[in-house]
């Protein structure tokens, strides 16, 4: 019940709103049409004044991954990790979720084909891809689109977030579905 | 951001060195250049739609309208942005949309806030503590219905694919919790460069 609701709003929130705020805005005797479009122009400019901290963050993570230094890093941690509560197959989503939000659905996806979605693992993914964001894209886009090249406390807030975001998710698995 | 990206670039060519996997690099390299492109120049149609919508929302006095009613909590959170800056309407929006899972939509509107942001900043360049907050935030967004995992959950043939909606919820509103404290304890350890006060002209 909570998730159909839950479900039909995810359908029909963007139709609705794309076809009510200007409705709203013409009640209000906003010229509609030109302000879309005077609005609508800064998109274009935007993404372009994304490019460049993006490859700059994209390029680094590209060859992050292609160097093999997650897989090192993983045969490394897999033996602490395993004892808290993350299997070896999880790991790699922990490593990869912060920079690519692609590569950690195929984590996801990978668990789920070798252990079953209703395994512990599969569902320990599954729960963390979902609660966490790719958090290197973000910070690029966001603050490369304001030209913002010291990003201060955030990088680090950003990843403690994360890092609190695995832990909740070992725990709320563990407790909501046993070990 | 410069230490750490170096720090990235110089890690791995040195693992590259040490696996053997050099020639992979260079393919790597030219890649990713290119992905980033494709990654920006893909938001181009929707970041044009919502901005669009959004400065029409603007005009017709909505963004005002949410952001005061948004305001009893962002003014907490973010204690340094005037009440009337048309961030707040724009922080509000772009919450509701990532709640709602709609990361589209999400994105345009935490672009025009940080925009607003910046606006309101002493030192451009330099991420205020409002700034590193949002973007924070962002990065743990708390999600009411993680789509495209419930949908690989379906395909992957779970029972009730959607039966992870609980945890997931606990989580992420763990992960929130983390990014406010952390990005607060934090604000001192990285200084912004002029003395607070007001903004300079």
């Amino acid at each position: 019940m909570f998730r159909s609701v839950l479900e039909a709003v995810s359908v029909w929130a963007i139709p609705l709103v794309v076809a009510g705020v200007p409705l709203y805005a013409l009640t209000r005797k906003v010229k509609v049409y030109p302000v879309f479009v005077e609005g609508a122009k800064e998109g274009f400019q935007v993404a372009v004044r994304v490019i460049p901290p993006l490859v700059a963050v994209v390029v680094a993570l590209g060859m992050l991954r292609a160097s093999g230094a997650m897989d090192g890093l993983a045969a490394l941690l897999a033996p602490l990790t395993s004892r808290i509560g993350i299997p070896a197959s999880v790991l790699p989503m922990v490593l990869v979720r912060p920079l690519s939000g692609g590569a950690a659905l195929g984590v996801v996806a990978d668990v789920l084909r070798s252990e079953g979605s209703d395994s512990y693992a599969g569902r320990l993914a599954s729960v963390m891809a979902g609660s966490t964001e790719t958090t290197f894209y973000v910070l690029a886009v966001y603050f490369g689109a304001v030209g913002v090249s010291r990003y201060r406390q955030a990088l680090p807030a950003a990843l403690l977030a994360d890092l609190a975001g695995f832990a909740a998710s070992v725990v709320a698995v563990r407790f909501l579905f046993g070990p | 951001m410069s230490v750490i990206w170096v720090l990235l670039l110089v890690a791995s060519v040195v693992v590259a060195a040490a696996t053997g996997r050099m020639a992979a690099l260079p393919g790597a390299i030219a890649e990713s250049a290119g992905r980033a492109v494709s990654l920006s120049i893909g938001l181009v149609g929707i970041l044009a739609l919502w901005l669009g919508l959004m400065k029409v929302a603007e005009e017709a006095g909505l963004v005002r309208a949410l952001g005061k009613l948004a305001r009893p909590v962002l003014r907490r959170l973010f204690p340094s942005v005037p009440a009337e800056s048309p961030a707040m309407g724009a922080m509000t929006m772009n919450i509701a949309a990532n709640m709602l899972g709609l990361g589209n939509a999400a994105t345009p509107f935490g672009i025009k806030a940080m925009e607003e942001l910046e606006r309101v900043n002493p030192d451009p360049g330099t991420a205020t503590d409002a700034q590193a907050l949002f973007c924070a935030l962002n990065t743990a967004s708390i999600q009411l219905i993680p789509a495209s995992v419930i949908a690989l959950r379906a395909a992957a043939g779970a029972r009730q694919p959607a039966d992870i909606l609980g945890a997931t919820l606990l989580a992420s509103t763990c992960a929130t919790v983390a990014a406010i404290a952390s990005a607060w304890a934090l604000r001192r350890l990285f200084r912004s460069s002029p003395a607070p006060g007001p903004p300079r002209v």
